[in-house]
């Protein structure tokens, strides 16, 4: 029971830990990108395209290739996120747009773009294609609680911990994560040390983006089995509550988006009423406040946004 | 030839951005109805790429939808003064750059306490005191949603965006919690409340709302321009030392505004259940808590100006969705729709603070080398509408110089005019000796 309980937690996790870690190394270039919702709405109808314009290439559904059949949805999920990504850093950056109302925007864009595709797209064989993104390890059947535990994942679960582990070092550990640090903390500075700004905020973005596009894939493709039928928004919301509960760590993310689908599916294996469950759902949002607040009071240094965050850099604005 | 090109591309961009202050107002507006067009002619670009020859008949629906019937008419300015009402609300926090994306929240609340006093006074209290009561619950439900993220923000400068944003999902839960216990069956569905409505003035519905968000904009327009608090509240938008500085009480300041924002917000929720549906749920406030910050930043915080944004939203919004329903887009397209409308106009300001000038080539010593032929025409084209700008400016200053019968201040005057047209000066700072020379003319015409 509890084994089930913690497998299911850390499937659904999944889809909070890419908006997250995206958005973590788009915040971490001092860009608040609210768009990460909607983003993670393009992506999904993306990689939906990608997958069926795949399966519509093949002669018959027999021929299908296991690892085609995830790595199509995969790069178009990723493309049409980073072009959203793209937009945004366009706007921002040489634009200078605000960010909070641009990414607003691409947030509305989002939910009506999935909106008018979820009617129009050619179904037909999803639920095959679906089976090679939720297929685990096969051994995993045979290794008991630590099979269910560790190998009973698909291919985007892996995928994502793999992705944030890296986001992680590369934030903490390499030069041009400190580049990246430094930009989102002074651009000022940054720029006087040398450090193309302009670049960093462009690439940070489009690439945290394309990582935030696969987490609606994987709603789409792995836990809902194939069927778009309800918007990524809400959850793109919580990966973006998410990156303060990690406070802007990509390797915290990993544990904060489990307890985060621990809390979310909770009420379906807690013995209550139909009406406490309505409370118990509440818990994330009032957990997330919680830790906002702490971490004010607190007031550590290493545990606040980046100081630039959600400001546009015009060198010649002093 | 070409590789020297590239060369010079290579070392540095062959454009700068710079910022600009002097731009005049009828430029601005110029270049906003320009969008508004742009962005309009884009929908039914999407329009007929989705549906074949379509272009024409997008507009034809728009219109249908919105000005056909004057039910339609009446719903339209419903949905205008049901955004209206939400953006005001949330412009004294932007106006503070308190970025309260909340609304969402603070307007359910307010729907929630509407909700509770229609169904728990109904049938034992007259409707008027019903509708009182309710309003005085709102206001207080909105206030509360909206004060308790501006207290943490005023005491621990807690990050107020993602604080409201989680507040709006608390106050989503509190309803749906709310709604399981009203019906217990389990539909989630809140039928409609028969008691506390209210009246019906005339033919149509929803008359007392737009009279009441009318009545609304003209007390926001004199808070924000006249009031102290007003005054208040821009300084800290401004500059918070600054505020301290003249001592301004800035907690004080953030608390009061977000009560202000999340009270108006309050009231919106009454509208919308004791004046629109008369039931609630979830998804009552439909994310127009989001649509109105971005009217009220469309609107560059002006009350008024809100007016013509809100109407052109609620416009596009119910204008698309007509069209939606006749080609079988759904119900997400207004969304698309509205969304690239924002784009463009988000866009477009960019033109209005910024202008793009292309490099002038130094050599070595730092001398200017002879313009080439596309810098050449860039000057012309500028020189060409810096020209323009001096004959209307001309127009204006001249009937002002010619009641004063002193040959000097025109011979100043004519003198600063010269110099975009002879020079090679470029028009920005003729402009602005230009703005300095209509300074003193009628610093003179006044003596």
């Amino acid at each position: 029971m509890f084994w089930t309980f913690l497998q299911r937690s850390i499937r659904f996790s999944t889809i909070f830990l890419y908006g997250a870690t995206g958005e973590i190394i788009t915040e971490k270039s001092g860009h608040l990108n609210l768009g990460i919702p909607g983003i993670m709405c393009i992506g999904a109808v993306g990689g939906v395209i990608g997958e069926s314009l795949y399966l519509k290439s093949l002669a018959d559904i027999s021929n299908i290739n296991g690892f085609a059949a995830v790595f199509v949805p995969i790069i178009f999920a990723m493309l049409f996120a980073a072009l959203a990504g793209l937009l945004f850093s366009f706007m921002t950056v040489t634009l200078r747009c605000n960010q909070n109302v641009t990414g607003l925007t691409i947030t509305t864009f989002g939910i009506g773009f999935i909106g008018f595709y979820m009617n129009r797209i050619d179904k037909t064989n999803f639920g095959i294609a679906s089976t090679y993104f939720t297929n685990g390890f096969p051994c995993a059947a045979d290794a008991g609680w630590f099979g269910q535990m560790f190998l009973s994942y698909g291919t985007l679960v892996y995928l994502a911990i793999i992705i944030a582990v890296i986001a992680a070092v590369v934030i903490k550990r390499t030069r041009t994560g400190l580049n990246l640090r430094a930009v989102g903390e002074n651009p000022a500075t940054a720029d006087a040390a040398g450090i193309n700004v302009t670049k960093y905020r462009y690439i940070a973005t489009i690439v945290g983006s394309a990582f935030a596009g696969l987490g609606g894939l994987f709603y789409i493709m792995d836990y809902l089995g194939g069927n778009i039928e309800y918007s990524v928004d809400t959850y793109g919301w919580m990966a973006v509550a998410l990156v303060i509960f990690s406070v802007w760590k990509p390797n915290w993310g990993i544990l904060g988006s489990i307890l985060f689908g621990a809390l979310y599916i909770a009420p379906n294996y807690l013995n209550v009423s139909f009406s406490q469950k309505e409370l118990v759902k509440l818990i994330p949002y009032v957990v997330t406040i919680i830790v906002l607040i702490i971490t004010s009071i607190v007031n550590k240094r290493e545990s606040q946004p980046p100081a630039a965050l959600g400001t546009s850099y015009f060198r010649e604005e002093r | 030839m070409v590789t020297n090109i590239f060369k010079k591309l290579k070392t540095e961009a062959p454009f700068h951005i710079v910022k600009r202050t002097d731009i005049p107002r009828w430029k601005k507006w110029v270049i906003r109805l320009v969008t508004v067009l742009v962005s309009l002619l884009l929908c039914g670009i999407i329009s007929s790429i989705l549906k074949p020859n379509s272009f024409g008949t997008f507009f034809d629906e728009m219109f249908k939808g919105t000005f056909s019937t004057p039910r339609r008419i009446v719903n339209l300015f419903q949905e205008t003064a049901m955004l209206l009402c939400i953006a005001l609300a949330v412009t004294p926090a932007f106006k503070m750059k308190f970025w309260n994306i909340g609304a969402e929240g603070q307007v359910l609340m307010g729907a929630l306490m509407c909700a509770t006093c229609m169904r728990y006074m109904g049938g034992s209290v007259a409707d008027p005191v019903i509708i009182i009561v309710a309003l005085v619950a709102s206001v207080a439900g909105g206030a509360v949603w909206g004060a308790i993220p501006a207290i943490f923000k005023a005491k621990w400068n807690t990050n107020e965006t993602l604080f409201t944003l989680m507040m709006n999902y608390i106050a989503m839960g509190l309803i749906a919690f709310i709604i399981t216990v009203w019906v217990p069956s389990g539909s989630g569905v809140v039928g409609i409340i028969r008691y506390g409505q209210f009246p019906r003035l005339g033919q149509y519905p929803y008359i007392l709302n737009i009279i009441i968000v009318a009545v609304l904009v003209v007390i926001m327009y004199i808070y924000l321009r006249f009031s102290k608090h007003g005054y208040e509240l821009s300084v800290v938008g401004e500059s918070v030392n600054t505020a301290k500085y003249i001592g301004i009480n800035v907690r004080k300041v953030i608390v009061r505004t977000m009560i202000l924002s999340g009270a108006l917000c309050g009231i919106a929720g009454w509208l919308l259940v004791g004046g629109t549906s008369y039931t609630i749920s979830t998804s009552i406030v439909a994310g127009r808590g989001f649509t109105a910050i971005l009217i009220s930043w469309l609107a560059h915080f002006n009350p008024i100006a809100m007016v013509i944004s809100s109407f052109l939203i609620a416009f596009l919004s119910q204008g698309s969705m007509q069209a939606a329903s006749t080609f079988g887009f759904g119900g997400s397209f207004p969304n698309i729709i509205t969304a690239v409308f924002f784009f463009l106009v988000i866009a477009s300001e960019f033109f209005i603070s910024y202008r793009i000038k292309l490099r002038r080539k130094m050599n070595v010593e730092g001398e200017e080398i002879q313009p080439s032929k596309l810098e050449k025409f860039d000057n012309s084209i500028t020189e060409f509408f810096a020209n323009i700008e001096n004959k209307i400016f001309r127009l204006f200053t001249k009937r002002k110089t010619k009641t004063v019968a002193d040959n000097s201040v025109a011979a100043v005057e004519n003198e600063c005019l010269q110099i975009p047209a002879t020079s090679q000066t470029d028009d920005l700072t003729a402009t602005i000796q230009n703005s300095d020379c209509a300074e003193v003319s009628d610093k003179e015409v006044q003596e």
